[in-house]
């Protein structure tokens, strides 16, 4: 049928619907819809991983399968040190700027490399805003209250005290850097009510607010001189004979040379995995969210903490196929957006969490009352209209201009017509396991951002990875470089690897690939 | 179930029957399908991309693509990832523009609307060619941000520079040299910093935090178990 035909059913129902409240599911009703339909349970996807620090632990196997992978060094590498810092970063996205940049800060001489441009990240994606207990009538303990929730009570309680407590002090370091973020008219930073939060928390920048703080940490690391590495992947860490963390091989992109670096302390900010398309979903992440990082940590030693759960994100695009995968802000579902079936229901409190939401959506494929495209693909509608209906003409195309621009290149105006959308792989929930200074169980070996885990539970909350990257990146930063003046720069070996070869010998190198990845394999076999 | 019927089914003629079109990258043709990005495109010719792909959501500006379409003289700019085929389209890559970017101190500016003119000199010789207007492709009109900018308007500056995606492909169009993306960034975070009130519900909100307003709260959540845990977030609404 013709697209339009098949919208008119949303456009009917609307009227009905604005008067309409959906109760949020209850404790027990939750549990058993994201038992049923959410793709972390879907057990077949699952396998244990056969050895390393979580060894007998199940996580997906797309990811099982790299983490047990090889390096692509020989054991001859030349490890004379191209470059010597105290503080190397790997990864330029937003944890690993606000590392640099208080790494820089404390004083340390400090090397940022990326695989990529300074910025290619998932962060500077980020629409929905940043969750920071501002507003009168919230407090850090609610902000950790409705992260508990949402997390199924599994979050690192210490990690995350330090971020709610911190996210104010982000805030200002922000505004101090020229951030602009949305206001009220009294001046007050304006907040607005995220999925799964009890109080409207979210500081935003129109729907740009991750581009807004990427765009202004990037030029912030470039006047402050930091030293880049760009197109340089991390292919290995470095460890001395202690197993402490003592630097890292990367390779040029440009030319394929590998590009040695002795460093005292190693920050990995290289944020998550959706190029992984684990079960064949779609994923809204970067070119370059391969996991990386956890390959290379876990090679080292360092242990995954709930490394078998991940966020599908509820409103990942279909339709048009240009924008499968493409994440339509769940700031739509803030602002009253409906979801609605092929019969014109309602089916979920649009604002439940993002692994309930996802389910339902999931559910209501499953028994039929999805709608379908010829590329065999499926969704439910997202009713973008309601919000000019609701709030006047034009409020579609004021809050959300990034959304309007890019359904707009393919004829599609979202302020008149809905948009059809299906769950996207969005988010890594766990990581490697990181205490409240960002370290790791291996000395000198940080992780920030998306590529570290325990923070969000089993479920991040909307809005808490902007924070977390700003707060653990800082931490990590700030650890790293106190540490300049007290650790001497350790051996380069691979010892790790010699350790890591031999366990995987013992369990049959059944892996057969090389980690990490770096980047996807999209490029078709020609001829 | 899922659906036998054709009843909740979009029609999709180019999937139904892929129509193949022959596009021309950086002067060579191929054969691909009608509708894909044009960075698909470049991967279904075969082509490993390393630069020129960023975020893939058309918002990092790693994609800056120079296009024509099939007769048409105009050669216009596109974000790849952000952008269809058509039949007799001719493109390349924006190679990374040597523009040059002033170095600055964000905080320790004492007068930013004269600053400007120290870092970015340039900025007030726009010759008004409406260039980078007509190279933008987030259809920002450039070429007044850098006349509001030059007049001191710095509030507009960065309420119209909100979509900048940082491509450059504004800057090596431009006759007198000027990188607007790099002005307009500047004048955001002067802005920002500068000339935008201090939320004093912020700095009311640190103090809190500092004076350990939330410690007896802390205190006793924190010593809860998990079964007590539990049943206070129920409470929470």
């Amino acid at each position: 049928m013709d697209i339009h035909a098949l919208q008119q059913i949303v456009h009917q129902t609307r009227d009905a619907r604005r008067k309409q409240t959906i109760a949020k599911f209850s404790p027990a009703d939750r549990d058993q819809l994201i038992h049923k339909y959410h793709p972390d349970w879907r057990a077949s996807a699952y396998r244990p991983i056969r050895f390393g620090p979580n060894e007998g632990d199940k996580t997906v196997v797309e990811l099982a399968t790299l983490l047990e992978g090889d390096s692509s060094l020989d054991g001859s590498a030349d490890l004379t040190p191209h470059h010597t810092t105290d503080v190397l970063v790997i990864g330029g996205g937003g944890a690993g700027c606000a590392a640099a940049l208080h790494a820089h800060g404390a004083g340390a001489k400090v090397i940022l490399a990326t695989k990529l441009r300074l910025g290619d990240s998932n962060s500077v994606m980020a629409q929905g805003g940043m969750q920071i207990s501002v507003a009168p009538e919230d407090s850090p303990v609610t902000h950790f209250i409705d992260t508990l929730k949402g997390g199924h009570m599994q979050n690192d309680h210490d990690l995350l005290k330090v971020m709610v407590e911190e996210g104010p002090s982000i805030a200002k370091w922000l505004i101090e850097l020229g951030v602009l973020f949305d206001r009220q008219a009294d001046g007050n930073l304006h907040v607005k009510k995220g999925g799964g939060s009890s109080k409207p928390r979210l500081l935003t920048c129109s729907d740009y607010t991750g581009l807004e703080i990427m765009r202004v940490l990037k030029d912030e690391v470039i006047n402050q001189k930091i030293q880049l590495l760009e197109f340089c992947a991390a292919v290995e860490l470095l460890s001395d004979n202690d197993g402490r963390c003592t630097g890292a091989i990367l390779k040029d992109l440009d030319n394929q040379q590998h590009v040695v670096v002795a460093a005292k302390s190693v920050i990995l900010a290289t944020g998550g995995i959706g190029r992984l398309h684990i079960q064949g979903f779609p994923t809204s992440n970067h070119y370059g969210a391969t996991g990386d990082g956890l390959c290379l940590s876990y090679r080292m030693g360092a242990k995954l903490d709930h490394i078998d759960t991940f966020q599908y994100h509820p409103s990942g695009a279909v339709y048009p196929e240009q924008l499968i995968g493409a994440l339509v802000t769940e700031g739509i579902r803030s602002e009253g957006g409906q979801l609605v079936n092929a019969k014109g229901e309602r089916f979920v409190n649009e604002l439940d969490t993002r692994d309930v939401v996802s389910s339902s959506i999931i559910r209501e494929c499953e028994e039929g009352r999805g709608i379908r495209t010829m590329s065999g693909r499926v969704g439910v509608w997202l009713d973008t209209p309601l919000l000019d209906a609701e709030h006047g003409p034009g409020t579609v195309e004021k809050h959300f201009p990034a959304m309007m621009l890019q359904f707009e290149r393919f004829g599609i105006d979202i302020s008149k017509d809905p948009v059809l959308i299906y769950p996207t792989l969005h988010y890594q929930n766990g990581g490697v396991k990181i205490d409240t200074n960002s370290e790791t169980n291996v000395k000198n070996l940080f992780v920030a951002g998306e590529a570290s885990g325990g923070l969000h539970g089993r479920n991040r909350l909307m809005g808490n990875s902007l924070l977390d990257l700003m707060v653990f990146g800082k931490r990590s930063g700030l650890t790293a470089a106190s540490r300049t003046g007290s650790v001497t720069q350790g051996k380069l070996t691979l010892k790790h690897l010699e350790r890591f070869r031999t366990e995987a010998k013992k369990h049959g190198n059944v892996s057969g690939v090389i980690s990490p990845m770096i980047l996807p394999a999209y490029t078709r076999k020609v001829g | 179930m899922a659906q036998e019927s054709n009843e909740n089914v979009i029609d999709q003629p180019e999937v139904l029957k892929p129509r193949m079109v022959t596009i021309d990258i950086a002067g060579k043709k191929y054969e691909v399908p009608e509708g894909i990005t044009v960075i698909k495109a470049m991967w279904y010719a075969g082509q490993e991309v390393v630069r020129g792909v960023g975020c893939l959501g058309g918002f990092c500006g790693a994609c800056a693509t120079y296009y024509r379409t099939k007769d048409d003289p105009k050669v216009r700019t596109c974000l790849a990832c952000q952008t269809a085929v058509q039949d007799g389209m001719s493109f390349t890559m924006m190679p990374p523009f040597p523009a040059r970017k002033a170095l600055y101190d964000i905080q320790k500016l004492q007068d930013p609307k004269q600053d400007l003119f120290n870092l970015y000199p340039e900025a007030p010789l726009c010759r008004n060619c409406n260039a980078c207007t007509e190279a933008c492709p987030q259809k920002i009109d450039v070429r007044e941000g850098v006349w509001k900018a030059v007049f001191g308007d710095f509030q507009s500056v960065s309420e119209m520079f909100m979509d900048c995606v940082m491509c450059g492909m504004c800057t090596p169009v431009c006759i007198a040299d000027i990188a607007p993306n790099l002005v307009a960034l500047y004048v955001s975070r002067a802005q920002g910093a500068h000339f935008t009130e201090k939320p004093a519900g912020l700095d009311q909100r640190i103090k809190e935090i500092t004076d350990g307003r939330f410690n007896d709260e802390w205190k006793k959540i924190l010593a809860m178990n998990e079964k007590e845990l539990a049943d206070h977030c129920a409470t929470v609404k």
